[in-house]
């Protein structure tokens, strides 16, 4: 079986040139793979670098070593070493990223933040918009909010609206940042079933997970990042 | 033809190669080079007297730059350096398939002569004759800007701010150009009026798959419409790559206290 996700000793320093060039090691040495349909959830300490490694395989920070295996449409793209036109395909064809908050655009309804990943894939905006109610609606976010843009909701409903968002794409790696940190016993249990539908499509997933429960529910394996610990 | 969507997207469309612009001893802008595709939108970043709008000026032709050169695919697939263009070449380049977006919508419009003229004289200006057809056109164009109608045969200093850039935006975008220049375009608005204006662009950049290059010194502008970001200082290129790495990721002193010195909303 070939992984999803084969990274090999990745590591990531940030120099703080405001703070005198400080040098603050985050993370080294990082290796792992995430194969088709498994979840894998970093476990660690506060601090350990679990959201960092999770940006790395996004794209979003920068590695200083190491490599960063993603496959993308049957070739194997080094995200360590791609160019921005090439991280920028992988987003929109292989990896999803669940953030922890929302960052909307103002004005744009619920229902078409939601289905704006689809419609970006080339799904026609009735389609996009009949199965972004669909997961809003398993998601318990009532119908007459649909129409809102989400900046006024709570913080429980724009992180169900984050994981709608995140979830309707049928992309083969989705990046979970604590998917379920706001949410109530009920909301919590259809984000593991979403994540168990997720495995059997075959999806790759990365998941950063405080709450036990969950946790033992959803992950294949667990990653300890205390492991990839930079030496400070 | 799907395959020779994906050639297209991927031949660059603008490319800058070592663009530099010398006042006397004043160096503006110096070895600037990058690739510009279809639908791709670069946001140069950077204070005033960075060189950024210089930039853009040799990028858009108004310019002449002391040093390197910059060329465009034209829409025979041929790519030609913007120098070797004859005068009349470069006028239908900029009045067909690039549009300017200035930040002072009243430089980029007709302040005396109705909305529907200053959309309409574009596609005059194309060849378009068909009087009802020009004004079909340019009502289409006023209602996907969101401006209301019934204003066709107002005349823009009538108009407020934020509906004055929307109509500029229309102006542009009349002819279905592929490159579109933007200076500061959400510069002179107040706040929700910017948020609207970003939003529009956002999505009418999307649907019309423009290449874009914006000039702004808002991080937030840049976050929100930019694939890649480009940030300048003192007439270089001090840091590049894509927006969100380099804004939460910045590597360079310079981009590290750029982005550390937004103030949280």
């Amino acid at each position: 079986m070939t992984a999803m996700i084969d990274i090999a000793d990745a590591g990531k320093t940030f120099t703080m040139h405001l703070q005198g060039g400080i040098e603050l090691p985050v993370v080294r040495g990082v290796t792992f793979q995430v194969q088709p349909g498994e979840c894998v959830v970093l476990s660690g300490p506060s601090g350990a670098g679990k959201s960092s490694i999770l940006k790395m395989i996004f794209g979003n920070y920068r590695c200083d070593s190491g490599r960063i295996g993603i496959r993308h449409r049957g070739e194997v793209i080094d995200l360590a070493t791609a160019e921005p036109r090439q991280v920028l395909n992988v987003r929109r064809a292989t990896i999803g990223y669940v953030s922890q908050f929302l960052r909307a655009v103002p004005r744009v309804a619920t229902i078409d933040v939601v289905a704006e990943p689809l419609i970006a894939g080339g799904v026609t905006r009735a389609d996009a918009q009949a199965r972004a109610g669909e997961l809003l609606h398993r998601l318990n976010i009532p119908e007459r909010l649909w129409r809102l843009p989400p900046a006024t909701f709570s913080g429980g409903e724009q992180q169900r609206v984050n994981i709608a968002r995140g979830f309707i794409s049928d992309l083969p790696i989705l990046l979970l940042d604590e998917p379920t940190a706001s949410l109530d016993a009920a909301n919590r249990a259809v984000v593991v079933a979403l994540v168990a539908e997720k495995k059997r499509q075959g999806v790759a997933m990365v998941a950063i997970v405080h709450d036990d429960e969950v946790r033992h529910l959803i992950a294949d394996r667990i990653v300890d990042v205390t492991s990839f610990a930079a030496a400070a | 033809m799907a395959d020779q969507d994906i050639q297209e997207a991927d031949q660059p469309l603008l490319i800058a190669n070592s663009l530099s612009k010398s006042y006397g001893r004043i160096a503006a802008c110096r070895d600037v080079s990058f690739a510009l595709y279809p639908g791709e939108v670069l946001a140069i970043v950077g204070e005033s007297g960075s060189g950024k709008s210089t930039l853009l000026q040799m990028l858009s032709g108004q310019l002449a730059a002391s040093d390197g050169q910059v060329s465009y695919r034209m829409r025979d697939g041929v790519t030609r350096d913007l120098a070797s263009l004859g005068e009349a070449e470069r006028r239908l380049l900029f009045r067909t398939d690039w549009g300017f977006v200035h930040q002072d919508p009243a430089q980029g419009l007709r302040m005396a002569v109705s909305a529907g003229a200053n959309v309409g004289e574009r596609l005059m200006a194309v060849g378009w004759n068909h009087y009802s057809r020009i004004r079909e056109s340019a009502s289409d164009w006023l209602t996907r800007v969101e401006i209301d109608v019934a204003r066709i045969d107002d005349a823009p200093r009538t108009y407020s701010g934020g509906m004055r850039q929307r109509l500029q935006i229309a102006r542009n975008l009349v002819t279905g150009p592929r490159l579109v220049f933007m200076d500061e375009p959400t510069g002179g608005l107040d706040v929700s009026v910017q948020a609207r204006l970003l939003d529009l662009l956002r999505n009418l950049v999307a649907e019309l798959h423009l290449a874009v290059v914006i000039v702004t010194h808002d991080l937030a502008v840049a976050r929100l419409l930019s694939h890649r970001v480009m940030v300048m200082k003192g007439g270089r290129v001090v840091e590049t790559g894509l927006t969100d790495q380099v804004l939460d990721d910045p590597r360079e002193p310079y981009t590290q206290l750029l982005v550390s010195s937004i103030l949280p909303p």
